[in-house]
């Protein structure tokens, strides 16, 4: 049948339509000049696209209080931050607990230097409070070990109560609702089989002594890598016993018990019978009276999602106040000053640039290629030198007891008791990083220059116009793509530039990447160090974009 | 040969050397007068001083020695921007950051010209190239031929009176180059513009100067209208410069009253006309066009010396036959015949014998 006469597809010569051969042709090709390229691409993934995705990633992340904390920012949600009262009990219980296994797992002090960016001294609030957390129940725990003979030391029984003994149905959930918790609290993997699942018949009862124990269980287990019935519970299992036995309705609970223990249970139970319930809030304010302070507790609750904007925040010189976005003291307020000053330096530095290197890039390009080959040693001179060395030169040549001083004062334009000041300052920065960036300038507008014939120079003159017109108006529009290309490098380069205002820059005269180096090697705040660097990079790309926007970026050739 | 004091003289090279580094002349002692109004082209081999002779009028290299005179007055001192002169550079050096019609504006521009007489003198000139609709455009939006008539208007839209081209149609094919060959003539002729014109395509130079100089190692070899440059050309290097030329070389045997009688190196004897030959025993180069040979005795004048010659190919052009002999010992002998309808077509091996008048034979330097 011949199908000529139709109006349908094309078909080619296997019957399949042409369409389809010429996509699945086609798709082959992409496929494997995708292959071709995969290891390149997969390298430039990952050194170049990964980090940058996780900086952006960690200038807003902020999981350690939701880990850390996992049931306190819970029970916290619904503390109202406003009136000026420190929460219930049920948030200092929570925090009992949770704070507790962050000691035990040593996660505590991290957290405290987390929030410490938020809040002064909370991070040596939870130093103390962690070593002191056993005081809190110390009497109920005792009362509790003396009651019975002391049958509650037996670690092998606790394991048998909670366990419910070799028949007892297990509850599951809790085992693997803990195992979560656990996992990301320490970043560890919880996820083996530690030989343990609490008893369903007793956490049902006692739910939270069940997960104390079983907190203590996964802990033991997996990171001490010990056998769970031979080695004390921690104090919560004990603490949580006793608050659930003293609650009202507690004794209840305990008469309808009757798996392993409950004999020794109920001895221990009529132990605490002369003691109060534990009182987790007063005991913490015993700790330390700051955990009464409300300002601690609104730092917690506010940084207490998982993604927060606090970074960034920070980052503009504001914090995260009762209502919304506010700034931040005047005292505090460093970062819009160091955006500022790093914009308006790297202006300044790109502006040197130009005027220094628009001549050097001319002459260049204009000698014959002999004398031009010689020149441009010289211009790439400095990159042979080490970055250290030549701005360390800067420092000889611009301190107060320095070469340029000397001269001047030798000249007798300057007197020897007031010599300038030209280092440590804005000035020394600005000096030291032309000179090493001046090379990144001369090259983009030299390799534009050459291309410009100078025959448009004699045609600019025979139409009559002077060396300054024909400069002007024909040479210097045909060179403007260089000076484009050299500026976004300069500009891009120094507004990211970190060793030379970190040497010669004294306090006035450094930039922002020396605060981001600061924050991530010394304060160790890498969240605001990568929303610093997320700011950064958001500001070239805006400048970048505006410049596409005014000169276009096709109008920027690197040769 | 140039008259230098001529009264009507309007561009003048008097003496004029030339050295780039101090060692090698690049332009050997140049005489040139031209009058006002006149299209004159420099024709040479590559190499032979023509755009540096240009420049030196236009103002971008100075004279080693010499006076250039523009008009009456030295120019030696002049710059560049002074002088006034429309250049049409070989690579049309159009602004490619301007438009078609800030490029033309650019020159009125420079002369404080205001705005709307700058537009219509654009327009104009535009016009004139037909190439009013283009003015938007930037020059490399613009095909070859294009830019070269935009370059040529804006050589001419400030009105010089002296515009100076330096081979502007090299890179146009043959099509578009003969009819811009055209179009340069008549708009040069129409607005009485001197114009000096480089190339190193003679039958450009032919069909469009009024006079040719003909340059080879830095001087003028020969200085004349197209058609005496053809015919009568004063030196062996033109003859072969300019058209097809057949050359014998030989010895002088008898010379006087405009004929001279030359023995070729084989041993024949023939007629000539002697041009620069003076004596008797001087080597000498002859040459004859491939038209001028005739091979049909009847029409041969009486008693004219005649060579034998062997046919080694024949080939058919259209409009004319042209046969490759071999004459005393010349193996590159060519004959050009028209193709009409009693026309013999020679072939390959054939004997015949060749002539010539002794006038279209012209014995030449050695
Ligand atoms: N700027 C220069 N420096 C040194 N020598 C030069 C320079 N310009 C030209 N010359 C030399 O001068 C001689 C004449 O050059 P010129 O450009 O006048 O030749 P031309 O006749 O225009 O040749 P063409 O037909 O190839 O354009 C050449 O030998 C060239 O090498
Ligand atoms: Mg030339």
């Amino acid at each position: 049948m011949s199908d000529t006469t139709q109006s349908g597809p094309v078909l080619s010569a296997d019957g399949t339509p042409l369409k389809r051969s010429l996509a699945r042709a086609l798709r082959m090709q992409k496929v494997r000049a995708l292959m071709l390229i995969a290891p390149l691409l997969i390298f430039i993934l990952l050194t170049f696209i990964l980090p940058i995705a996780d900086m952006l990633f960690r200038s807003v992340e902020n999981r350690i209080v939701s880990d850390t904390l996992s049931e306190t920012v819970v029970t916290l949600r619904d503390w109202d931050s406003v009136n000026g009262e420190a929460p219930e009990e049920a948030v200092y219980e929570s925090l009992y607990y949770d704070l507790f296994v962050a000691a035990e797992a040593k996660e505590h002090t991290k957290l405290g230097t987390r929030l410490n960016y938020e809040q002064t001294g909370i991070s040596s609030l939870f130093r103390s409070s962690g070593r002191k957390l056993d005081d809190i129940g110390e009497d109920h725990v005792k009362a509790m070990e003396k009651a019975g003979g002391g049958a509650l030391k037996d670690e092998a029984l606790w394991f048998e109560i909670i366990t419910g003994g070799a028949s007892g149905a297990g509850n599951t959930a809790l085992l693997e609702a803990q195992r979560t918790k656990m996992a990301q609290l320490t970043g560890e993997d919880f996820s083996a089989d530690i030989g343990f699942v609490p008893g369903a018949e007793f956490s049902d009862l006692f739910p939270r002594t069940a997960m104390a124990y079983t907190d203590f269980a996964l802990f033991t287990a997996v990171l001490d890598e010990d056998v769970v019935a031979e080695e004390d519970p921690w104090e919560t299992v004990f603490v949580a016993f006793a608050q659930e036995v003293q609650v009202p309705g507690g004794a209840e609970k305990l008469a309808a018990y009757t798996g392993p223990g409950a004999a020794e249970l109920t001895a221990a139970a009529e132990a605490l019978a002369d003691l109060e319930p534990v009182s987790f809030k007063a005991s913490f304010l015993d700790l330390d009276e700051d955990w009464g302070d409300v300002g601690n507790w609104r730092t917690i609750q506010t940084y207490s999602p998982t993604y927060t904007s606090g970074y960034f925040l920070n980052s503009i010189d504001m914090q995260k106040g009762v209502d919304g976005a506010e700034a931040r003291p005047e005292n505090q307020q460093i970062y819009i000053t160091l955006f500022k000053r790093t914009m308006f330096m790297s202006l300044v530095i790109t502006g040197s640039c130009i005027v220094l290197g628009y001549p050097v890039a001319w002459i260049l390009a204009n000698l014959p290629t002999r004398s031009a080959n010689l020149l441009m040693i010289l211009v790439l001179l400095p990159f042979w030198t080490s970055l250290l060395v030549r701005t360390s030169a800067w420092k000889v040549m611009l301190q107060q007891q320095g070469v340029i001083n000397d001269v001047l004062v030798w000249l007798g334009l300057v007197a020897d008791d007031a010599r300038l000041v030209m280092i440590n300052n804005q000035f020394g920065t600005i000096v030291a990083m032309t000179h090493i960036l001046l090379p990144f300038m001369i090259l983009p507008m030299y390799s534009v220059m050459q291309t410009i014939n100078p025959t448009y120079l004699r045609a600019a003159k025979s139409l009559g116009a002077t060396n300054w017109t024909a400069f002007w108006r024909v040479y210097f529009p045909q060179s403007v793509p260089g000076i484009g290309a050299g500026s976004i490098l300069v500009f891009i380069l120094s507004i990211g530039y970190y060793i030379t205002p970190e040497i010669v820059g004294g306090t006035k005269g450094v930039f922002i990447s020396n605060r981001i180096a600061y924050h991530i090697s010394s304060s160790l705040n890498w969240g605001l160090a990568a929303a610093l660097g997320t700011i950064l990079l958001a500001v070239v790309l805006l400048l970048y974009w505006a410049y596409d926007k005014i000169v276009g970026i096709d109008n920027v050739k690197l040769g | 040969m140039a008259d230098a004091s001529t009264t009507d003289a309007f561009v003048e090279f008097e003496r004029v050397q030339k050295s780039y580094d101090g060692e090698t002349l690049v332009v050997k002692d140049l005489n040139l007068t031209m009058p006002k109004g006149e299209f004159l082209t420099m024709l040479g081999p590559s190499g032979s001083g023509k755009t540096t002779c240009l420049m030196m009028l236009a103002g971008f290299e100075t004279a080693t020695h010499g006076d250039i005179r523009l008009g009456g007055t030295s120019i030696n001192n002049i710059p560049p921007h002074k002088r006034g002169i429309g250049m049409v550079f070989q690579n049309y050096a159009l602004f490619p950051h301007m438009t078609i019609a800030e490029n033309l504006s650019f020159p009125l521009e420079v002369r404080g010209m205001g705005k709307s007489e700058r537009e219509q003198k654009v327009k104009r000139a535009l016009d004139m190239v037909e190439m009013g609709t283009f003015g938007g455009r930037r020059p490399a939006q613009l095909s070859g031929g294009q830019q070269q008539r935009v370059a040529l208007a804006r050589a001419l839209v400030f009105e010089p009176e002296l515009v100076l081209m330096d081979e502007p149609l090299g890179a146009l094919d043959k099509q578009l180059r003969e009819k811009m060959q055209f179009e340069i003539t008549h708009l040069a002729h129409q607005l009485g513009i001197t114009t000096v014109y480089v190339t190193h395509d003679q039958t450009e130079a032919l069909t469009m100067s009024d006079r040719v100089a003909v340059f080879n190692d830095g001087r003028i070899q020969q200085l004349a209208p197209p058609d005496q440059l053809y015919e009568e050309p004063a030196n062996s290097f033109v003859a072969q410069f300019i058209g097809e030329n057949n050359t014998l070389e030989g010895v002088v045997k008898e010379i006087g009253q405009g004929r001279a009688l030359v023995q070729l190196d084989g041993g024949e004897v023939i007629d000539c006309m002697p041009v620069n030959v003076t004596e008797a025993g001087q080597r000498t180069r002859v040459s004859i066009r491939p038209e001028r040979v005739e091979y049909n005795k009847e029409r041969l004048q009486e008693g004219a010396h005649t060579l034998k010659a062997e046919v080694l190919e024949f080939i058919y052009m259209g409009d004319i036959f042209r046969t490759r002999l071999r004459v005393a010992g010349n193996d590159e002998f060519i004959i050009k015949t028209r193709n009409a309808p009693d026309q013999v077509r020679l072939k390959p091996g054939q004997q015949i014998e060749i002539g010539w008048l002794p006038e279209d034979c012209r014995a030449l330097d050695a």
